[in-house]
């Protein structure tokens, strides 16, 4: 079923990709708040799928990403296994880091994902550095480096962009304007005219798209994908959106304007959006729903496996920390 | 056996590992040109400008992108040119390089070496001559290493850049121009002190420069007839702590002697080893040297100040024995 001019596959399989996203951090709060399994913090991006859906749809798995504390949807998105990632979150044997990183720490090096950072803004270092290996290994991989809008207030922006900038990398860095520093309304803490701006200044290619609607950030991001493929300069995607939870899910987020969040859940949801894509082009109710369910289905199962599975043996928190003056030998 | 400097010596480290390692690049400010103190002189002609590459002032970008870059695969040799800038780039060692494998489960390696010149050089003031070695010591995952002569450095920095864990690297800057005979064929093990001056009356534990002043102390110690044992510790994690307390149940005297502030510095890891391990063969009360918990200054005579000097070791060993029960 398709009409002219638009993707049917693509939009469906974006459509199927935020619904598994939204189930997943869904499940997540509730093992969370509910079953009180998940024992640190976690960080929902829930009203913002379509930026991960959108991005990762033009990516391989050989291809790099780098995220935020944010980012179970872009970890998901890239290929990862939701059942590794949830045992993650509950800090089980099998997580993708083995228990040792949680949600913050996500990672899963196997579908090119080099991790989620607990420290806003670090990542931008760390993701120019990976487009420079390969620049150095000289293969024709990409870099997509994820961050908040906070993190165009610290440093390694302007030193990560740079650097990107000045060594002509294959990378993407992608703002997701969320509109919130933690509990702080970004605009009021930050000058001038936005991310894109700033990256402008350096030199870097810039584009600002709706972060809600998953068509125009696949779009953009085939454009950009082919553009440095073909070994074009680095280049800056300001994606604006709405976090629609609290800087965390223990977080009521009362520092925000009354209805805010209802009001943008009404007009602006990513799901909502391009399911109404969809039906114009002929996509069955029925068949919303299944995606729905599936994902929904997906998601309870692997929570109830995660919960399942064992805590990782207790001396693995002496493995993997060095194997120079490694602890598991001698730790003082 | 070739006569180097130290620089000499890592020059030669840094290009046998090049020659012999593609994945191999350095990165830094101004290395193009040879690097701050040459330690990086020819380098560039010899293996272009990506492997020798330039670096805008971001000490930050530069820690962080050598961590992307030695998760792809790739094995940087980072240089911070005073170990007083790397402090710009605090963040991007002690909470993504040191922990980059621990917290990805094991899914990654971060081999690097961090490069980061130290010490008091003259007049170069309170931003530009910090020992901060301990700091280092104390951060699960990283590898802390002070070579003090040419041979070390050359032993030591080839290890380094072999090593598969991130190396703090700390080069003493006030000795570049010391020279010695280079053995090519020596190998280094982390972990290994050297004994520099074999001795049995009291045990002298040092690193870095401060290790060569205290061989000068022993020197004199021997004309006092007094037998002093220094243990150059090499690498301060992981330390020898098999050598210091062999040397201290010969001895049964210890002075541990660096240059770094004293006070939280690693000689109180050694010192507090020893207590735990073999206090009671201890003979006389422990002396540590270091510097005083100031700054330091500009003017020489200030400056002078917080050395540890080669009379001030004496004096202490002099002093445990005397006051030996």
């Amino acid at each position: 079923m398709t009409s002219a001019g638009h993707n049917y596959e693509r939009g469906r399989s974006l459509l199927q990709m935020m619904e598994r996203i939204r189930a997943f951090e869904e499940q997540a709060c509730l093992a969370a708040e509910r079953d009180k399994l998940v024992l640190g913090a976690i960080h929902p991006s829930i009203g913002q799928e379509a930026v991960a859906a959108g991005i990762m749809h033009n990516l391989s798995k050989e291809d790099i990403l780098l995220s935020t504390h944010r980012g179970h949807g872009h970890t998901l998105a890239k290929g990862a296994s939701s059942l590794a990632m949830m045992r993650e979150l509950l800090g089980r044997e099998g997580g993708c880091c083995g228990g040792k990183g949680g949600s913050m720490h996500i990672a899963d090096f196997s579908v090119g994902m080099l991790g989620a950072n607990g420290v806003v803004g670090a990542n931008i270092t760390i993701a120019a550095g990976a487009a420079h290996a390969i620049r150095l290994l000289g293969d024709n991989r990409i870099v997509v480096d994820i961050f908040g809008d906070g993190a165009v207030n610290r440093g390694p922006f302007l030193e990560g962009i740079n650097w990107a900038v000045v060594f002509k990398l294959p990378i993407l860095f992608v703002c997701e304007d969320n509109q919130y520093s933690a509990t702080t309304k970004t605009k009021t803490m930050t000058g001038g005219d936005g991310a894109a701006a700033r990256a402008a200044s350096l030199g870097m290619r810039s584009t600002v798209v709706d972060g809600n609607d998953v068509e125009a950030i696949a779009d953009t991001m085939t454009d950009i994908a082919a553009r440095l493929r073909d070994g074009g300069p680095p280049e800056f995607l300001h994606a604006k959106t709405y976090r629609r939870m609290g800087h965390t899910s223990f977080d009521p987020a009362a520092y925000r304007p009354e209805g805010e969040a209802v009001e943008e859940e009404k007009k602006n949801d990513p799901i909502e959006r391009q399911r109404a894509i969809l039906r114009a082009v002929g996509m069955t109710e029925d068949d919303i729903q299944l995606l729905h369910q599936n994902a929904q289905k997906e998601m309870i199962d692997i929570l109830q496996k995660a919960a399942g599975t064992p805590f990782p043996a207790s001396d693995t928190a002496f493995i993997d920390v060095q194997d120079i003056g490694s602890p598991a030998v001698e730790a003082y | 056996m070739p006569k180097l400097s130290y620089r000499e010596a890592s020059l030669a480290a840094v290009q046998q590992s090049m020659r012999s390692d593609p994945a191999v690049w350095c990165v830094g400010e101004d290395l193009g040109r040879g690097g701050v103190f040459g330690q990086y002189k020819g380098l560039r002609e010899e293996f272009g400008e990506a492997r020798i590459s330039d670096a805008p002032i971001s000490e930050a970008a530069i820690m962080g992108a050598a961590l992307g870059a030695a998760m792809m695969g790739t094995r940087p040799i980072v240089e911070m040119r005073f170990s007083d800038f790397a402090l710009c780039a605090t963040d991007e060692l002690v909470n993504q390089i040191a922990k980059a494998r621990f917290m990805f489960g094991g899914q990654s390696r971060a081999p690097m070496v961090i490069r980061k010149p130290m010490g008091l050089w003259r007049s170069s003031a309170a931003q530009h001559s910090q020992s901060l070695e301990s700091w280092y010591a104390h951060i699960p995952g990283l590898v802390v290493a002070c070579p003090g002569t040419p041979q070390d450095n050359y032993s030591m920095l080839k290890a380094a850049i072999a090593c598969d864990d991130p190396v703090v690297y700390l080069e003493h800057k006030g000795i570049w121009d010391i020279e010695g005979d280079v053995d090519f064929s020596e190998e280094f093990e982390f972990g290994k002190a050297r004994i520099r001056r074999a001795g049995s009356d009291v045990t002298i534990v040092s690193w870095s420069n401060t290790a060569n002043i205290a061989v000068e102390a022993a020197d004199t110690l021997t004309e006092k007839g007094v037998s002093a044992e220094v243990v150059d510790l090499r690498s301060l994690w992981p330390w020898d702590k098999t050598a210091v307390l062999t040397s201290v149940a010969k001895t049964g005297h210890l002075v541990v002697a660096h240059e770094s502030v004293a006070v939280a510095g690693f000689g109180a890891e050694v010192i507090a080893t020893v207590a735990e391990k073999a206090g009671h063969t201890l003979k006389g009360p422990v002396r540590r040297l270091g510097a005083p918990r100031s700054l330091v200054s500009y003017a020489p005579n200030l400056e002078d100040q917080l050395r540890v000097t080669s009379e001030m070791i004496v004096t202490a060993a002099q002093d445990t024995l005397e006051k030996a029960s």
